[in-house]
């Protein structure tokens, strides 16, 4: 039997994410072991090869690009999770949707005590993509089967909630695992 | 001009002996006197009477009767709660609004007339309904809507609106008001014949704990529909260690559908401060406190000056009706809008000057409520209660009603009904008997117990209205076949999210985000998983607010999630490839889109 399989992607987000999945430190062979990665920064496959059974999705959306990322997961993942305080609320990029798009932009732009921008122009390349009227949580976007908190969610809560997952358990994490003070 | 500023400031704020306690009253005072309370008035306020200045802003803040800005000198409150919107309120608003050539929230440019909106004014079964200053006017269309307006141009003088006076005492000279009772059936005990004096009388040759074992026997319950024991209420407050007690008539009738008290204060006066005097005597109390809402002010006069006969016939004051050492008066607190109030605690603080918060429980007021000292909130109609039980004996009570919600309830029956008004009925009644009584058979839902009670479907009007079944304060809404579910929820949520003081954040956001979630859905961009979310949401509020506002605000959600499911059903559908449907991208690219001067790749592509 083939193992599962599963892709990772970090939208707007820090990648301290899948930092804290790097410190589930040698259990990662052991996770090579029980899987397959497809797309994700962790083998730098860049596009989907096929189906992918498990996706983790650190980071909310803040450009078109998270959008079409995201929605290509959802496409190609039978189930998704989202890790993280960004994934599951924005988190702190979500702090610019107190200031409107605009405003931000001119600031960082223009009116910043630090900027120099001497051609006075907003980068227009169509490489950038352009951002969204807020930062939105990934399930405003898409549907997501399970969330995960945390910031970062430590190893062991992505550990334990990745092979309940594999394996078709339950997830049920201890309250040591999902709580944050 | 600073100088007669102080001047009044001083004026009033000495006439209340510089009580803090009483800041309610004095920003009233300013109020009526300035039209609106000026900021240099705050820092005097808070001067004369030893407190901070953003303790007299919080409170003005807090309460939609007061503002800092000044306003027209004729304010009109046009009343927007749901069976008014029913009646016709839109055309209503229209005409007002275009006669006036200013929008909602706004004054005159010449300043004389301001035009606003306001939860129910308590005119339910007689809407579209106003406030104009203190003036109600009813059964309003568009035509009179532009009457009014035209008049008030010319003379700016509310009173001299109304030009036909209402049954019973709403023409009494004190009130001279266009309301209408609206009495359609009385019942053996509250609407029948008065005897001035009599139920005080009898108290008062009994003992105290005769008079609570009276209203024990009777196993009389809250008539403001939480429905607990009145006279267990009385005995924990009457054996609370205290200097003092209190006892208060919670006549801040704000439940959106809710009009019975509005009546019994109107009609049986007698009965209520009657009711007052032996919950004083009961307890060991010498101060009661009417608190009344100021959408009622029309009725304050008519009440002052029954309190004051009462006083000259000595069932007021010192000895009451020759009882030596029983002294027992009573002051009338003017509430200022503010639905939440309605909850004891936030009454009380209320009552204390303060922004109606509610307070945490325990301790309850019966050990510490105003003041600190043991107190009692009652329900009008309760108190009225009590008057009967002691004139006519706890038996005559509660042969009527069932056995664990004894006697009878006054229902306030408004909406798609052929006779709107008071019912008198036994507790126990079958919803379908008071639909009938009230020319509502074909109703295709009933909200019973006002916007916090729930909403009940046509295979339950089988049910009985008591406190164990369908629980009620007296409002009963009832929808017809043209009424559309949600929209009426909705209307319901939004008056929460106006109305929750904001101290917790279950209530204060929770309310913002099923008003959200709701409209999501009654846009077509819902799925069938957020139903659930909706339900979970309304389970978390519920569980984690402070008060009862919070507690019974998603009721409405909640009981049509069960009741009228398929209506929820029929809003929202699976999407096959998981995509939230509320998420449209091209909208949520505008803005950059014209920022930066390009067209998206992704979208356009």
């Amino acid at each position: 039997m083939a193992k599962p399989k599963i892709a990772t992607a970090a939208l707007s987000g820090c990648f301290g994410c899948h930092m804290s999945l790097l410190d589930i430190d040698e259990r990662i062979l052991q996770l090579f072991e029980l899987v397959d990665f497809d797309k994700s920064p962790i083998d730098d496959i860049k596009e989907f090869t096929g189906p992918v059974d498990v996706g983790i999705i650190e980071g909310g959306c803040c450009n078109e690009e998270n959008v079409e990322n995201l929605r290509k997961f959802r496409q190609y993942c039978k189930v998704l999770v989202s890790i993280g305080d960004c994934a599951t609320t924005g988190g702190v990029p979500s702090l610019r949707n107190m200031v409107p798009l605009e405003e931000c932009l001119r600031e960082a732009y223009f009116d910043g005590p630090s900027v120099y921008n001497p051609s006075g122009e907003m980068p227009s390349d169509e490489a950038l993509p352009l951002l969204l009227d807020k930062v939105y949580p990934c399930h405003e976007i898409v549907k997501i089967d399970y969330h995960l908190p945390g910031c970062p969610p430590p190893a062991d809560t992505l550990w334990e909630a990745l092979v309940a997952l594999l394996s078709d358990k339950p997830v049920e994490l201890p309250y040591s695992l999902i709580k944050y003070d | 001009m600073n100088e007669t500023l102080q001047d009044t400031v001083t004026r009033i704020c000495s006439s209340f002996s510089g009580d803090r306690s009483r800041l309610m009253d004095v920003v009233q005072a300013v109020h009526d006197e300035c039209g609106h309370v000026p900021r240099p008035a705050m820092e005097m306020i808070a001067q004369e009477l030893g407190i901070s200045r953003v303790e007299v802003e919080s409170l003005i803040s807090f309460y939609s009767f007061y503002t800092d800005q000044p306003q027209g000198q004729v304010v009109i409150r046009l009343c927007n709660d749901i069976v008014d919107r029913m009646s016709g309120m839109d055309r209503v608003a229209q005409a007002f609004s275009a006669e006036l050539g200013i929008g909602f929230g706004q004054t005159t440019p010449d300043g004389t007339i301001s035009l606003m909106y306001t939860p129910c004014i308590g005119m339910s079964d007689q809407g579209p309904a106003a406030l104009i200053n203190d003036v109600v006017v009813t059964n309003l269309s568009s035509d009179s809507a532009r009457e009014i307006v035209q008049e008030l141009k010319l003379h700016l003088d509310p009173t001299r609106l109304i030009k036909h006076l209402g049954d019973g005492n709403n023409a009494h000279e004190l009130i001279q008001a266009m309301v209408n009772n609206n009495i359609r059936l009385k019942g053996d005990m509250l609407f029948s014949v008065i005897n001035r004096g009599e139920a005080l009388n009898k108290a008062l040759n009994i003992s105290p704990m005769e008079v609570i074992r009276a209203v024990k026997t009777a196993r009389l319950r809250g008539r403001g529909g939480a429905g607990f024991p009145a006279g267990m209420k009385w005995e924990y407050t009457r054996a609370a260690k205290g200097d003092k007690k209190y006892v208060m008539c919670n006549a801040d009738e704000g439940e959106p559908g809710t009009f019975k008290d509005r009546v019994l204060l109107t009609e049986l006066p007698d009965r209520v401060f009657a009711g007052m005097t032996i919950a004083g005597y009961a307890i060991g109390a010498e101060e009661g406190i009417l608190y009344l809402r100021q959408e009622y002010a029309y009725l304050k006069e008519f009440l002052e000056n029954v309190l004051q006969k009462r006083r000259g016939d000595g069932l007021l004051g010192q000895n009451v009706m020759g009882k030596e050492g029983f002294n027992f008066n009573i002051r009338i607190q003017m509430g200022a809008g503010a639905y939440v109030c309605g909850e004891e605690t936030a009454l009380i603080s209320s009552c204390e000057g303060l922004r109606g918060d509610p307070k945490n429980r325990p301790p309850f007021p019966a050990q510490k409520g105003y003041l600190g000292y043991p107190t009692i909130v009652n329900n009008v109609e309760t108190l009225c209660c009590v008057t009967k039980i002691l004139e006519l004996g706890p038996a005559s009570f509660n042969e009527q009603g069932t056995e664990r919600s004894a006697g009878t309830k006054l229902l306030s029956i408004s909406g798609d009904c052929k006779l709107p008004g008071i019912y008198e009925v036994p507790l126990g009644i079958e919803l379908s008997e008071v639909l009938k009584m009230a020319g509502a058979e074909d109703a295709i839902a009933v909200q019973v117990g006002g916007a916090s009670g729930q909403m009940v479907a046509p295979e339950d009007f089988n049910r009985h209205i008591c406190f164990d079944d369908l629980s009620t304060g007296g409002s009963i809404m009832v929808f017809g076949a043209q009424r559309n579910i949600l929209e009426i929820v909705h209307t319901f949520m939004d008056f929460f999210v106006e109305e929750s003081c904001g101290y917790c954040t279950p209530c204060r956001v929770g309310n913002q985000l099923l008003r959200q979630r709701l409209e999501l859905i009654m846009e077509g961009k819902g799925e069938p998983a957020d139903l659930e979310n909706l339900e979970e949401l309304c389970q978390t509020v519920k569980t984690c607010s402070r008060c009862g506002l919070g507690q019974t605000s998603p009721n409405p959600i909640l009981s049509t999630l069960k009741h009228f499911r398929p209506v929820y059903e029929a809003m929202v559908q699976e999407e096959k490839d998981g995509f939230q449907p509320a998420f449209d991208l091209r909208e949520s690219l505008a803005v950059s889109e014209r920022i930066i001067g390009r067209q998206s790749v992704h979208v356009h592509s």
